[in-house]
């Protein structure tokens, strides 16, 4: 074991993991990080606390973790470059560790054009993969980026970002061979929709014997209406929205209930590709529906291990 | 190579000038010239609109280069109406103001952002190529550099933002990654991007405090 976290558990033992995500509040109440404990608590095994999602200001991913742990849910914290410099990146892990936070996710962050500062200057000091290997160098080496020594054990389970609709297409697959080769113990993907894609990067990632190597969980966003399957297809970019999705909302009588059962059916058919380890489900401001369709997809009970 | 620019706005000038009755302005006949900022018919601009809220304008003059050094001659030929003046407002990129403050006393103000180095890529359409950052790595980006033209200044590949050639902060904006990409593939060399780009040493860059250089010899 590489941490002894939950989830790191869960996939070794071979069985299809879940996990969730929880978006922290645009403010300082931990009740809204302890309900959304609540909620997800017996319904997945791990959960990520993004770190400013688009770029909005919201309570950091290391304390909205530290308040899942309280609640009993093993977090993943998730680091973005686009906020802090590797002397920032580093200490944070310190602290990380030393709160009990096992997993961490290596993101290059949304640019902050998208977000509400968008007059702040960004950092990228270092980049996901660099972010990646210097994890892995802390754990493995106890070495920090500059090579000094550090005092204590390093527990960390690595996890990192994989998107097959963003180009070049044939490009992904070698993307996804270099943050295993830094050193990605897991990765999440962008949501599926379009899955004969999804299916046809996997055959490409499987040729490769990169499923053996890493622990791949596809991801899942829940769509709340017809409204949102718009605006993902059109303007989230790397995110592809079949046009049958959005009709499909467009027509349903209760789109919340069609969104689910998207999710839902998309679960049971990325269950069946070659490969896959587990479901993300990233259902930020609808966190509700999660325990339903984790329930309505045969995913239940999860495992205590 | 040009330096480009673009005009601040009147407002944000005037406010520079607030209690500097009387100015000399000096203007650029190379870069600020091409962007239409700092050549003689914009030089005429703003000698009008200064006039017009109340300032003596003591003289202007529309130097060859004005981040040579024969930028002090010109000042030392019109000594007496820049000695006249309060102030010197230069419509020249932000290395003219620095060089004008060398040869004079006076007060000098910028009247033009200072945006980047460009190159002109296609007639009258400039862009950003390098941010002199030390430590060039061109040779593993097919000669595009990734630091300027990527939105993140990654160096492992494309984000997750990458689609249809453009970045994900604008459909007016090229990926670099899906350049360099496309570059590699035509040179052959799509093997480069499998190796991952170590750390970055950054105090080459602006990031490592002013930097300066002796030339011997
Ligand atoms: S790598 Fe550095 S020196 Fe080379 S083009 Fe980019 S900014 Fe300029
Ligand atoms: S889309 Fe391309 S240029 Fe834009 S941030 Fe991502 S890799 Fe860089």
């Amino acid at each position: 074991m590489k941490a002894g976290t939950n989830l790191e558990k869960v996939l070794v033992s071979g069985m299809f993991a879940v996990t969730a995500e929880a978006g922290p509040p645009k403010g300082t109440s931990a009740a809204v990080m302890q309900r959304k404990a609540e909620l997800l608590r017996h319904c997945c095994d791990a959960t990520n606390v993004t770190d400013n999602q688009t770029a909005i200001v919201r309570m950091s991913s290391l304390a909205g973790c530290v308040l899942l742990k309280q609640q009993g849910v093993d977090p993943v914290m998730q680091i973005v470059c686009r906020d802090r410099n590797r002397i920032a990146i580093q200490s944070d892990v310190l602290g990380a560790i030393a709160l009990g936070i096992g997993n961490i996710l290596c993101l290059s962050g949304d640019h902050q054009m998208f977000g509400n500062h968008p007059t702040a200057k960004n950092v990228f000091d270092i980049d996901s993969i660099q972010l990646i290997q210097a994890l892995k160098a802390m754990r493995d080496e106890k070495k920090f980026i500059c090579g000094d020594d550090i005092s204590g054990e390093v527990p960390l389970f690595i996890g990192a970002a994989a998107n097959p609709y963003a180009d070049p297409f044939e490009f992904r697959v070698t993307r996804l061979a270099k943050k295993v080769k830094a050193g990605a113990d897991f990765i999440q993907t962008q949501a599926v929709y379009d899955v004969a894609k999804f299916a046809k990067w996997m055959e490409m990632v499987t040729d490769q014997g990169l499923d053996k190597q890493t622990h791949i969980l596809a991801g899942v966003i829940p769509i709340r209406s017809a409204g949102m399957a718009r605006y993902m297809r059109d303007y989230v970019s790397g995110v592809s929205v079949p046009d049958e999705v959005v009709t499909r909302m467009e027509q349903a009588k209760d789109a919340k209930e069609e969104g689910a059962g998207v999710a839902i059916e998309l679960i049971e058919q990325l269950k069946e590709i070659p490969g896959i380890h587990g479901v993300h489900i990233m259902a930020v401001g609808w966190e509700d529906i999660v325990p339903e369709i984790v329930k309505q997809a045969g995913l239940l009970p999860r495992p205590v291990l | 190579m040009k330096t480009i620019t673009e005009q601040k706005p009147f407002e944000e000038i005037s406010e520079a000038l607030s209690g500097v009755e009387k100015v000399y302005v000096v203007g650029c006949g190379t870069c600020a010239t091409m962007c239409h900022t700092g050549g003689k018919s914009e030089v005429l601009d703003m000698k009008e609109k200064l006039e017009a809220a109340g300032k003596k304008v003591t003289g202007w003059m529309v130097v060859p280069t004005a981040c040579d050094e024969l930028t002090r001659d010109a000042l030392e030929e019109n000594a007496k109406d820049v000695e006249e003046a309060d102030g010197i407002l230069a419509m020249t990129c932000a290395f003219g103001v620095q060089t004008i403050i060398l040869y004079t006393n006076k007060p000098v103000y910028p009247s033009l952002n200072t945006l980047f180095v460009g190159k002109e890529d296609t007639p009258g359409h400039f862009i950003e190529v390098c941010m002199q950052c030390g430590n060039c790595i061109l040779a593993k980006t097919a000669g595009i550099c990734p630091l300027v033209r990527c939105a993140k200044s990654l160096l492992n590949g494309p984000c997750g933002g990458s689609v249809d050639g453009k970045c994900e902060i604008s459909p007016d904006v090229p990926c670099a990654w899906q350049m360099i990409y496309d570059r590699l593939a035509a040179l052959g060399q799509l093997d480069k991007l499998e190796e991952i780009v170590p750390i970055r040493d950054w105090s080459t860059s602006s990031a490592g405090g002013p930097r300066q250089v002796t030339i011997s010899g």
